[in-house]
């Protein structure tokens, strides 16, 4: 070690252009500097756990904002609310990366030598090496044994050297060049993956191209031109809950599947954990709720609004929420909509479900007046109604087939219907991703459970005779060779009272 | 759906299996009590201080059958493999815990663990049955896969093996503070070496590291069917991500570094808190996709 660090103290006093690439280009690549980067990694995946993340809950991020005014725009200047998106994070595993290939290159060439490798020549003395005995044999004998146990062995006059293991170094770069396939995996999903999701009514359609997406976010390299335009039609759709615990069992979506615009349509069955598969992409089931079919008219009677509205389950009860919105009336008109499946009344949270199916619907709505602020051309959540510039005319609540008049207008409500929330996830990288799993998996089996050992044996010189000496030497599996040297005596004691007569 | 009887029956047999533990830890304190005493200056009787540690041991395989015929019921009265929340995880992981020491006991002289061991499945279960338990149930759908026993049970033996390992590299600690300050008390002569005991430790771990990557794994190929996507950096994600990250340090420590004895053992009890950290803070207060079951 100290050798190492004099070295390295001499290399930067003479620094070149190029002398300054060699040295980091070592330091990069040493082992400690791999170690090092491996648990920053680790250390920096932690904020990324404690901190909600835009890329797995955007609303709990808003809410972190709207909590923490002051310290959210600097955590964000750091990333920290995307931090396995961050520069940072992907300068630490770019420079692991690196520095693992700096590791593995000499090593897989110094590997390609030693695998031929003869074993080399025993030490002068063997007494001060592992497991020394003398016992009485001959080298025929030893040979034999040493064949058996699938030892490799190589003469030096009188002596014998054997050596075995030499895939625990395979083992171990298997293991490291596996990661290195799963890093290029992961860089394969997210450069040329895409994933997408839709809300779709029970009863409509959806043809897969980007404007069928409700978001949609693609790798930086993906192609949006070259979306295959699958079409899957939602026939009919069922959710089944447990009537104790409210817990959902299945879903089940009946489809009709085409694989292009023109194709012969196919029927099919949608679950939770049996996603339609297209190519590489695969089609998930992900989630349900239910949209209000509603129809809202003017003070003269014509219809300003037709259609299902899709609304947010905000528990696990399916209460759902969301906003109807009709700029087509002056001034505008909105509703802030609760859709109740099964509805339960209480003194302390008012109205809610307490069943996820629609036992006892009720559709509870504020009707609002005034500018929905949707001319500005900022973008607006269709879930949320702005109500910052308008005013509140009524509250209403109303099971199916029912119509309300407000002041200037009227609202029926048709009906409810399921809908569903489709994924769509494109991931080219999945499967070298999944060899390099399994491929690390076997490296390591290797790398820590087979033992490189060396047994030397050589003719006694003091003894009379048949008498030899053997030793041992090993790194890593002392207790590997310390039975192999004690089954190798046992097999010489065994034939050596009777046969060893040559 | 969810068989009533088979579940109040499964109830009974954990909390018989928690009394019968406690049976053991008396047992176990017991005897380390004895040498304790018998260590100051009075003859130790050694095969006395033995029966009772045998009787300890044979309470724990009894307690650990119990809790094997508790974990069937609960399994047979939701009709699927009791790995569906953090109750069922619980009573397994006891199992695991001590299913690991009662096997690693054939091979090793560490009938001395019994007292961490029968200590830390009662402290296990206790917390299962008063703050995690939730009524028997079957699963949410995502939840349904034959990949979930798969990554499961592989997460969950790995539990078992880290907290021995644990336990034996905090063994460790107590007992190198211990030497330092001069020799053992008779009462800590009858463990093993400090020398045996770190390499005990790394055994364990080189034992379960590839268990715990290919836990990793199966959990990624269940995720990849269930959610669309084979890694989300979901909190529990992440913490397994560290957990291995931290046992692959400790491997690369002692491998190439050579690392050993105290620094190793630290750094044994770092990578086991994590994976403790997983087991509780994500479970209970975390907000990522693994926290749906209920608990």
């Amino acid at each position: 070690m100290a050798k190492i660090e004099k070295d390295r103290t001499r290399e930067l006093r003479e620094l070149g252009g190029y002398s300054l690439l060699r040295y980091l280009w070592r330091l990069l690549t040493s082992m400690r500097t791999a170690l090092i980067l491996l648990l920053l990694l680790g250390l920096a995946s932690i904020p990324g756990s404690i901190i909600p993340q835009r890329t797995q809950n955007p609303f709990q991020v808003q809410d972190f904002f709207a909590a923490n005014p002051t310290i959210s725009p600097w955590l964000d200047r750091f990333y920290l609310f995307d931090v396995f998106g961050a520069p940072w994070f992907s300068a630490i595993y770019i420079l692991l990366f690196i520095s693992l290939i700096g590791c593995l290159l000499p090593r897989l060439n110094h590997y390609r030598k030693a695998i031929f490798e003869r074993p080399s020549r025993p030490p002068q003395t063997f007494e001060n090496s592992e497991g020394f005995f003398t016992v009485d044999g001959d080298l025929d004998r030893v040979l034999e044994w040493l064949k058996k146990n699938r030892y490799r062995v190589e003469r030096f006059d009188g002596q014998l050297s054997a050596e075995k293991g030499y895939l625990k170094e395979f083992g171990n770069l298997l293991f490291h060049l596996s990661l290195l396939l799963i890093l290029v995996g992961i860089a394969l999903s997210s450069l040329f993956g895409m994933r997408g999701e839709a809300i779709v009514n029970e009863g409509e359609r959806f043809i897969n191209t980007p404007v069928a997406y409700d978001n949609i976010s693609p790798g930086r390299l993906y192609s949006l031109d070259s979306m295959q335009p699958y079409r899957i039609d939602l026939n009919d759709f069922t959710a089944k809950y447990n009537p104790i615990t409210n817990q959902a069992l299945d879903y089940q979506l009946k489809v009709t599947i085409r694989d292009g615009l023109d194709s012969k349509p196919r029927d099919g069955v949608m679950r939770v954990n049996k996603p339609l598969t297209f190519g590489s992409s695969r089609v998930f089931l992900q989630a349900t709720g239910y949209s209000v079919s509603v129809t809202v008219r003017d003070s003269s009677g014509a219809v300003t609004f037709q259609g299902p509205v899709p609304l947010l389950p905000q528990d696990p009860n399916l209460t759902s929420a969301g906003a109807i919105k009709v700029p087509d009336m002056d001034p505008g008109i909105g509703f802030v909509a609760s859709f109740i499946p099964t509805i339960k009344r209480d003194p302390v949270r008012g109205a809610f479900s307490s069943f996820p199916e629609p036992l006892d619907p009720h559709l509870l709505l504020a009707a609002w007046q005034g500018d929905l602020g949707m001319d500005e051309g900022k973008p607006q959540s269709i879930y949320r109604l702005d109500t910052s510039k308008m005013e509140r005319i009524a509250l209403i609540s109303m099971k199916p087939g029912e119509i309300f008049d407000f002041k200037v207008g009227s609202i029926t409500f048709d009906g409810y219907l399921p809908w569903v929330n489709i994924q769509v996830i494109h991931d080219p990288g999945k499967r070298p991703a999944l060899i390099g799993g399994f491929c690390a998996l076997f490296g390591a089996l290797g790398m820590l459970f087979i033992h490189r050992r060396r047994i030397w044996i050589r003719l006694s010189e003091q003894g009379e005779g048949n008498s030899i000496e053997v030793a041992g030497l090993t790194t890593s599996g002392e207790e590997k060779l310390r039975e192999d040297l004690a089954s190798l005596k046992v097999f010489l004691s065994e034939k050596g009272s009777g046969g060893s007569v040559t | 759906m969810g068989n009533r009887s088979m579940a109040f029956l499964s109830n009974d047999l954990v909390y018989s299996a928690i009394v019968v533990f406690a049976l053991a830890f008396i047992l176990h304190a017991i005897e380390t009590a004895w040498s304790v005493r018998s260590g100051e200056g009075r003859n130790l009787d050694r095969s006395r201080t033995e029966r009772v540690a045998r009787n300890a041991t044979g309470l724990i395989v009894l307690a650990d059958l119990i809790l094997f015929a508790g974990l069937i019921t609960r399994g047979l009265s939701a009709d699927r493999l009791p790995l569906g929340n953090m109750y069922e995880f619980s009573i397994t992981g006891a199992f695991a815990f001590t299913t690991a020491y009662l096997v690693a006991l054939r091979k090793f002289p560490i009938r001395w663990l019994g007292l961490f061991v029968a200590g830390g499945a009662l402290l296990t279960l206790g917390t299962a049955v008063t703050l995690l338990y939730v009524e028997s149930a079957p699963l949410v759908p995502a939840l349904k896969s034959p990949w979930l026993v798969i990554h499961v049970s592989a997460a969950i033996i790995s539990g078992g093996i880290f907290l021995l390992a644990n336990s034996i590299a905090a063994v460790y600690l107590i007992l190198e503070k211990i030497e330092r300050g001069g020799s053992r008390g008779n009462w800590a002569s009858r463990l093993p070496s400090l020398d045996s005991l770190d390499q005990l430790t790394y055994r364990l771990i080189a034992l379960v590291f590839p268990l715990w990557t290919f836990s990793i794994i199966a959990g990624a190929i269940w995720a990849e069917a269930a959610w669309g996507r084979y890694w989300g950096w979901d909190p529990k994600e992440t913490w397994s991500f560290i957990t291995w990250v931290a046992y692959a340090a400790y491997l690369h420590a002692r491998v190439t570094a050579g690392w050993k004895g105290k620094k190793a053992a630290w750094l044994c009890l770092i990578a086991g808190s994590t994976f403790l950290f997983n087991y509780i803070y994500v479970n209970i207060w975390g907000t990522g996709k693994h926290t749906y079951s209920g608990l």
